[in-house]
């Protein structure tokens, strides 16, 4: 038998930083960094060229300044002396207030929709798939300017509601007023004592969360139900409302009424925060529908057969068994959802809503000229935001997913 | 013996099923009365059906075609729709301010695009695969304009890269690596030094050419195709390629992937179309200014790739790791059994995924209107600022949704065929 010849060891040679497997992975990796290093030393470079040649530098100081615009929706006080940063500031809260709001109803709306489609009712489950595909195949922008133009065009004036026989009423006993220049509702005004009617209120829903604890520990040592939904709702209801009279009624709520041609006092909702809440809810909603359908759907028929052949009945299947599996899967793509509509609230802009691009990545940059900084100020907010989101969807992730192996 | 009990001999005959369950009535039964709280819903359906079609139907059914202005339409009837606005200005929402003379420059490239889309969407028509590669640049020149020879000479570059390559490789030398490197220099120095005078060299023995048209003057439907199209087909193959940087075992090129993915995944859209229209001209050198629809592409573009690289990394993820150690087993090398084993598989599991990231681009396509391109959503606008249609607004917005929804939902449809052909197991 002849021994096998020993295999040649080749010399090192240059070409082998590219063929050779063991080299080729470092090669490639310094030859991209050095690409990256040199592409990216190149724009700064340009931009370096190009802000000599325009007479500007970078600087923030801008937001210091006395801003001089006015922003007609916002949370907190703000008048045209106030600095871009704090209009920058107002229209960061303009943007969350959107996300928050919009993330509500789209959730409840999607959750609706997404159940109802399974329904074996097959009006209902046709209806909401034309809901679904009509919705989600049409751009959001188009929603907006659509709902848009139906509150400012189809909604009666303010002076409709005027005189004796007036051609527009409100809506809900004369407490709600849908108008073309915005929806007008009663506010709550805290009076004296309300500190101690809220306090009451919270101490009542802390003692029946903790009834509901005692019960369901109870249930699981004892396996006897105990009957918590009425009591619950007398703790929170009975003292409150005693407390309300004994008060002396310190929350009374402001209605809106009309004065000259405009409403006066009450909540007052512009257009443009309505359509694009609206909107922008309406659009996700198809989005969460459709997960929230392909998460009950994932979970096996085998798991609804097993509790039913345990015994339980379809709600407490749906409770206890298809739920708590189908959440796993909804809630991820549920919570990037949510970020795609704050992303998507960037969009004020068609309507006017004054969000943070519309204040800082609009007018402030107008006013300034300083396009680099607002920009890279507007980025870092919404890279900010996603961040955090994504952060909690890893964080939903890890806690909560099936270990495997 | 007693008597005996009656015996049946012969078997009776199945009786009908009872009326209420069989038929119209049954399915009625069934699907829509089942239980009291069905009949509820079927009724609230029903209600709901009603209010909206009630004054849906006769609005959209008597609306007026023909009339000349929007108060034409209101002193006929007030109370139905005024779609003469579609007769009077389809073409502009089909072809934004495109020279009127030159209209069928953009119907012959949407035709071609079926043509050109065939052998990529059944594999039967796979032959004309040709075609598919040369339509891109045949587009361009037909919407742009200009001489022919300033598009084809991109073909021809390439074409004489991939020949020297081919030479090369037949001739001279064995190693991929060497011929592939000299064939892209040689491309490069051939776009830097020659192509121009060849260019001005073909104008003159045949010159063949069109009007230009400028990138400003495009808009309407044909734009948010141009850019929907341009972009749904570069994202792909970025996006694979990013996908596959992101699963990298090499630490720099999976950092570089990560973060470009998540920084474009962070910010809106709206954000990268603003850089795109203000902030570009700081990043290039002094002096140069490029077609900004061109650059609405490439942001549009980059932006869905990142999209398209998370929908791929989550099928690359969902392949079980034996398929990547079967085929490194077999001798594959990396690209191999990317192209043979993995890819086919991942892409299988992510069309859904894919083709939702294609419709969400197209369907993005429409805020260009925001840095004032004139697409459809902006054109209403425009239409709407012309005094003989002011105060129009239902028709134009459902024509245009109906434009968006036709091709959405087309798209969506195809990819719930295409996962039914694929699907291999079940």
């Amino acid at each position: 038998m002849k021994a096998s010849a020993p295999p040649k060891i080749e010399s090192f040679k240059l070409s082998m930083l590219l063929s050779d497997t063991r080299y080729r992975g470092t090669s490639l990796q310094v030859i991209t960094f050095i690409i990256f290093v040199a592409v990216f030393f190149w724009l700064v470079d340009n931009t370096l060229k190009n802000l000599a040649l325009l007479g500007k530098d970078v600087s923030f100081n801008f937001l210091f300044l006395r801003a001089g615009y006015d922003i007609n929706q916002r949370l907190i006080p703000y008048n045209s002396d106030s600095t871009h940063g704090r209009a920058a500031f107002v229209g960061i809260l303009n943007t969350l207030l959107v996300a928050l709001v919009g993330c509500f109803f789209a959730t409840i709306l999607g959750l609706f929709v997404g159940i109802l489609r399974l329904s074996k009712n097959w009006l209902v489950a046709k209806l909401m798939s034309i809901y679904i595909e009509g919705f989600r195949n049409v751009p959001v922008l188009l929603w907006i300017v659509m709902i848009f133009a139906l509150l400012t065009e189809f909604t009666p004036a303010p002076k409709a509601f005027k005189g004796a026989d007036p051609q527009a009423t409100m809506l809900l006993f004369d407490s709600i007023a849908v108008t073309n220049r915005g929806t007008y509702f009663p506010a709550p005004i805290f009076g004296e004592g309300s500190f101690w009617l809220l306090l009451s209120f919270i101490l009542s829903v802390l003692i029946v969360i903790f009834i509901k604890k005692y019960a369901n520990k109870q249930k699981n040592e004892t396996g006897k139900n105990l009957p918590t939904f009425w009591i619950s709702i007398l703790i929170i209801i009975l003292p409150t409302l005693g407390f309300y009279f004994l008060l002396g009624k310190p929350i009374s709520l402001e209605y809106p009424y009309l004065k000259g041609f405009n409403f006066k006092d009450g909540i007052h909702l512009r257009n443009s925060f309505l359509a694009l809440t609206l909107a922008l809810a309406l659009y996700t909603s198809a989005f969460i529908a459709e997960i929230v359908r392909a998460g009950i759907l994932a979970i096996s028929k085998g798991q609804t057969e097993a509790a039913a052949s345990l015994g339980l009945r379809p709600n407490k299947i749906m409770n206890l068994i298809i739920l708590p599996q189908a959440l796993r899967i909804i809630v991820p793509p549920l919570i990037s959802n949510y970020l795609n509509l704050t992303k998507n609230s960037s969009l004020a802009i068609a309507v006017g809503y004054m969000d943070v691009r519309g204040t800082l990545g609009g007018i402030t940059l107008n006013q300034t000229g300083r396009e680099l900084e607002s920009m890279l100020l507007l980025m870092g907010f919404y890279l900010c935001v996603s961040l955090l989101i994504s952060s909690v969807i890893n964080y939903y992730n890890r806690s909560f997913q099936i270990v495997v192996r | 013996m007693s008597k005996l009990a009656f015996v049946q001999k012969n078997k009776i005959p199945p009786s009908p099923a009872p009326i209420s369950e069989v038929g119209v009535i049954g399915w009625l039964k069934q699907n829509l009365f089942s239980s009291w709280f069905n009949t509820l819903l079927t009724l609230l359906s029903i209600y709901f059906l009603f209010i909206i079609l009630k004054d849906f139907i006769p609005w959209a059914w008597g609306g007026h075609w023909d009339t000349k202005s929007l108060r034409e339409c209101l002193d006929l009837n007030p109370d139905v729709a005024c779609f003469s606005v579609l007769t009077a200005r389809w073409k502009q929402l089909l072809f934004g301010l495109y020279p009127a003379e030159e209209y069928w420059r953009p119907t012959v490239t949407f035709i071609l695009l079926i043509f050109s889309i065939i052998p990529i969407l059944f594999p039967k028509f796979f032959r004309f695969f040709w075609f598919s590669i040369i339509y891109p640049g045949l587009a361009i020149w037909l919407l742009w304009g200009g001489s022919i020879w300033s598009v084809g000479i991109v073909y021809i570059g390439f074409f004489l890269g991939v020949l020297l390559f081919i030479l090369l490789l037949r001739n001279i030398t064995k190693n991929m690596v060497i011929a592939g490197i000299s064939s892209i220099l040689f491309v490069i120095l051939f776009f830097i030094f020659f192509s121009n005078y060849l260019v001005k060299i073909l104008d003159i023995i045949i010159p063949i050419s069109l009007p230009p048209v400028e990138s400003l003057k495009m808009g309407g439907f044909t734009l948010s195709l141009i850019v929907g199209i341009t972009g749904i087909v570069a994202s792909f193959p970025i996006g694979i390629l990013l996908a596959l940087g992101r699963q990298s075992n090499l630490p720099i090129i999976k950092m570089i992937c990560v973060g470009f993915i998540e920084f474009i995944r962070g910010v809106p859209l709206i954000t990268l179309l603003f850089v795109a229209s203000v902030l570009l001209n700081y990043f290039l050198p002094p002096g140069t200014n490029f077609d900004i629809v061109l650059r609405v592409i490439i942001m549009v573009t980059l932006f869905s790739a990142a999209y398209m690289a998370e929908v791929i990394r989550g099928g690359l993820a969902g392949l079980p790791l034996g398929q990547h150690e079967a085929s490194a087993s077999l001798g594959l090398t990396y690209w191999q059994s990317q192209r043979l084993v993995i890819m086919p598989q991942a892409l299988k599991i992510s069309i859904p995924g894919i083709v939702n990231t294609f419709i969400g681009l197209f369907k993005d396509t429409t805020l260009v209107s925001i840095i004032s391109l004139r697409d459809p959503v902006g054109l209403a606008s425009t239409i709407r600022a012309d005094q003989t249609w002011n105060g129009i607004y239902w028709e134009l917005y459902v024509a245009i949704g109906l434009m968006f929804f036709v091709v959405c939902f087309g798209m969506s449809q195809y990819s719930q065929y295409l996962e039914r052909k694929l699907k291999t197991d079940k």
